[in-house]
């Protein structure tokens, strides 16, 4: 039972490897943007500042002007926070699609976003409500804990964890922690609050503290999944092959898997599950390079957070004063955009 | 037909899985009736299974037996029994009309459709049980036409149509998310329990529509059971045997849509009984698996999840909590069964 679609699919075209000149100007290009969006990122919402401002106030700051406080204190830090776990979700994300060989792998098919969930609601039941910036602990432990009982069923048997032993035993997981979450929510009112508020992943809010709790996660992980292509393009072999040229299976995945689990439930902790991301842009970076996982890493590291603080930008100014949270505006905007991709482009198979 | 050049061992065989596969789904059936029995039978007030049957046939009358059978327990064992039914069925074809295990309803976004539906009538315009149902109905329909509508290029691939399902899914989710962080405290609670699903809220309404829908509707699966065989072949052998592609495969899905529909607006989507059921019934039936198994199968998961719900845990839940439950060991099963070879995913 392949967990992707039969034979009757692959007619879709491989994408072709593109030259090497033309990959790296790709990637300065997106670098820049990267860079826009983040200015952007920090002068736009309810509060235009300009450029000036934005120098001042951390050249000498005033903390009697609003518009400074605004930056150092909100947009500064939700930008970052934007920036780590936007690069954390897309490295994870193609990390898992390749680990899984599942083109429909996300951190949230590996019982993450359950787990940090169910972690959030069973503290508020024992514990009482508390505040948001308490619960990425919880979350974080979360997340870890049914990433390990994920590996743990998934190795049962004489193969150890293999791609489809993976994806059943993440959705296995899932059902178990979203049912027992939904169990406690319907009969505890306050837990149902907190977690209908935490279930939209939001990039506001979410101020220094949090972002220095999760930068040590982000950063290591962000680090180790970036050298983790030569290891993926065996693994996109297969194992056999892989084992043949010399990798070490088990371990990679370990260690793979390992990294996944640090990314996802960093960014889950710092802001909520922010979906979709972390299962497209890998299809989107893959379509830009071609099959090179050392390439589709990069691009998704850059591309992620490009996605991800647009949204949010666009969340500030679609209903300002208001705003939208980045996890629906993700859905919302970005949904469509997938759609037309898979309609219009050949998806390759992995 | 070809069947008469067979060699004798080939229908030997043949028959031997045909009568496997009678054998079974009768057994099914039979468990399903004492499934749906028992559920009218238990609770604070103990009825005989004679006196049960007795009442649901109108043989005897009794006041006091037939408030407690026909008044109290008789809708939510109906709407269980429809329930599963239609989500087996619709399961089922699912996932062998797009080739992949994972493929069920819920997981290709026809259901999260009926969601946004149900969801913003409670919350937005605070409508009352029935229109709430009759909105998962359009819900459904409507998300399935997109989503069939925008998977289309000439023709329909399983794969194409997955990945659209995922992202149309997506996009009801995250506004189903949005508002219920907008709602009220109380009301946010109502629209969490519908989403769990439960089969003891249907009004009549519902329940009739959606015992009249699997009446009609099963008979005409199990004539296309034959075609669907051969699509399962792929489409140029199933052109080659004489099938027409398309409309068939338009045909399946329609009907398979319409039961998930009614399903929804009866008791909510109910996790994992479209994926389970019919894996489970393929195992018990061997090779020659009809949907008609699978459909009992659907029937005793919801059944025995309801009969768990209401009797065998602390707190009364609702019965998609049992059923997402049961998901869990579920996938552990086919994660000891996957075999060594060729399930690389």
């Amino acid at each position: 039972m392949s967990v992707t679609a039969g034979p009757r699919a692959s007619i879709e075209q491989r994408p072709q490897q593109r030259s090497r000149a033309a990959l790296v100007t790709g990637l300065v290009i997106l670098l820049g943007a990267l860079v826009v969006v983040c200015f952007f990122s920090i002068t736009m919402g309810a509060r235009g500042v300009g450029p000036g401002t934005i120098w001042k106030a951390f050249s000498d700051y005033d903390p009697s002007a609003a518009s400074e406080t605004v930056i150092r204190e909100m947009r500064v830090p939700r930008t970052l926070i934007g920036l780590f776990a936007g690069a954390a979700l897309g490295l994870s994300g193609t990390i898992l699609q390749g680990l899984t060989r599942n083109p429909l792998a996300d951190p949230g098919i590996m019982g993450i976003n359950a787990g940090a969930a169910a972690a959030i609601v069973f503290s508020i039941m024992v514990l009482g409500a508390q505040s948001p910036g308490t619960y990425v602990w919880f979350a974080f432990a979360g997340a870890g804990i049914a990433t390990v009982a994920v590996y743990g069923i998934a190795s049962f048997g004489r193969e150890g964890a293999t791609p489809v032993k993976l994806a059943l035993a993440g959705a296995a997981v899932t059902a178990m922690l979203t049912s027992v979450t939904n169990a406690i929510v319907l009969n505890n009112e306050s837990a149902l609050n907190e977690l209908r508020f935490w279930q939209v992943g939001s990039l506001a809010g979410r101020y220094f503290p949090v972002f220095w709790q999760t930068l040590p996660f982000l950063v290591i992980g962000i680090v180790v999944a970036l050298g983790a292509g030569r290891a993926l393009n065996g693994l996109a072999l297969g194992e056999d092959l892989a084992h043949a040229l010399g990798q070490r299976v088990r371990l990679t995945r370990i260690v793979m898997f390992v990294t996944v689990a640090v990314l996802c439930g960093a960014a889950t902790a710092a802001c909520g599950p922010v979906v979709f991301v972390g299962l497209v842009v890998p299809h989107m970076a893959r379509m830009i390079c071609g099959p090179d996982y050392r390439w589709i890493l990069a691009y998704a590291l850059v591309l992620t957070p490009i996605i991800l603080l647009i949204a949010d930008i666009a969340g500030r100014v679609i209903v300002s004063p208001g705003e939208l949270q980045v996890g629906v505006v993700l859905g919302v905007i970005g949904a469509p955009v997938f759609i037309l991709l898979v309609r219009y482009r050949s998806i390759t198979e992995l | 037909m070809a069947t008469t050049l067979a060699p004798p061992h080939v229908l030997a065989g043949r028959a031997r899985r045909r009568r496997r596969s009678v054998l079974v789904t009768s057994a099914l059936a039979v468990v399903v009736l004492c499934l749906f029995v028992l559920t009218m039978m238990v609770g604070s007030y103990y009825v005989s299974p004679v006196d049960v049957i007795a009442s649901v046939l109108h043989l005897r009358d009794d006041p006091t037996t037939d408030f407690i059978v026909r008044d109290l327990r008789l809708p939510p064992a109906a709407t269980a029994l429809a329930v599963g039914v239609a989500l087996g069925t619709a399961g089922t074809i699912f996932q062998r009309l797009l080739g992949n295990p994972l493929a069920s309803p819920d997981f290709v976004g026809v259901s999260s459709g009926a969601s946004l539906f149900a969801v913003s009538a409670i919350l937005v315009f605070h409508a009352g049980s029935a229109a709430v149902a009759g909105s998962a109905l359009v819900g459904a329909l409507l998300t399935a036409l997109l989503i069939y509508l925008l998977a289309w290029r000439d023709g329909i691939t399983g794969y194409r149509f997955i990945l659209i399902g995922i992202g149309v899914s997506q996009f009801m989710m995250s506004i189903i998310g949005y508002v219920l962080s907008r709602a009220q405290r109380y009301e946010a609670g109502e629209a969490m329990t519908w989403l769990v699903g439960s089969v003891g809220r249907s009004g009549t309404g519902e329940l009739r529509a959606l015992i009249v829908a699997v009446l009609v509707i099963v008979p005409l699966v199990i004539m296309l059971d034959r075609p669907l065989r051969m699509l399962e072949l792929g489409d140029d052998t199933a052109t080659a045997l004489g099938a027409r592609v398309e409309p068939v495969r338009l045909a399946l899905l329609g009907v398979a849509i319409v039961l998930v529909g009614f399903a929804a607006a009866a008791a909510g989507p109910l996790m994992f009984v479209a994926l389970i059921a019919g894996p489970v019934a393929l195992r018990l039936t061997g090779p020659a698996g009809s949907i008609v198994a699978s459909g009992l199968v659907g029937a005793i998961i919801v059944l025995g999840a309801d009969l768990v719900a209401q009797h065998l845990l602390p707190a009364v839940l609702p019965t998609g909590v049992v059923t997402g439950i049961i998901g869990a060991p579920y996938l552990i099963w086919l994660l000891a069964t996957v075999n060594r070879e060729g399930r690389g995913g």
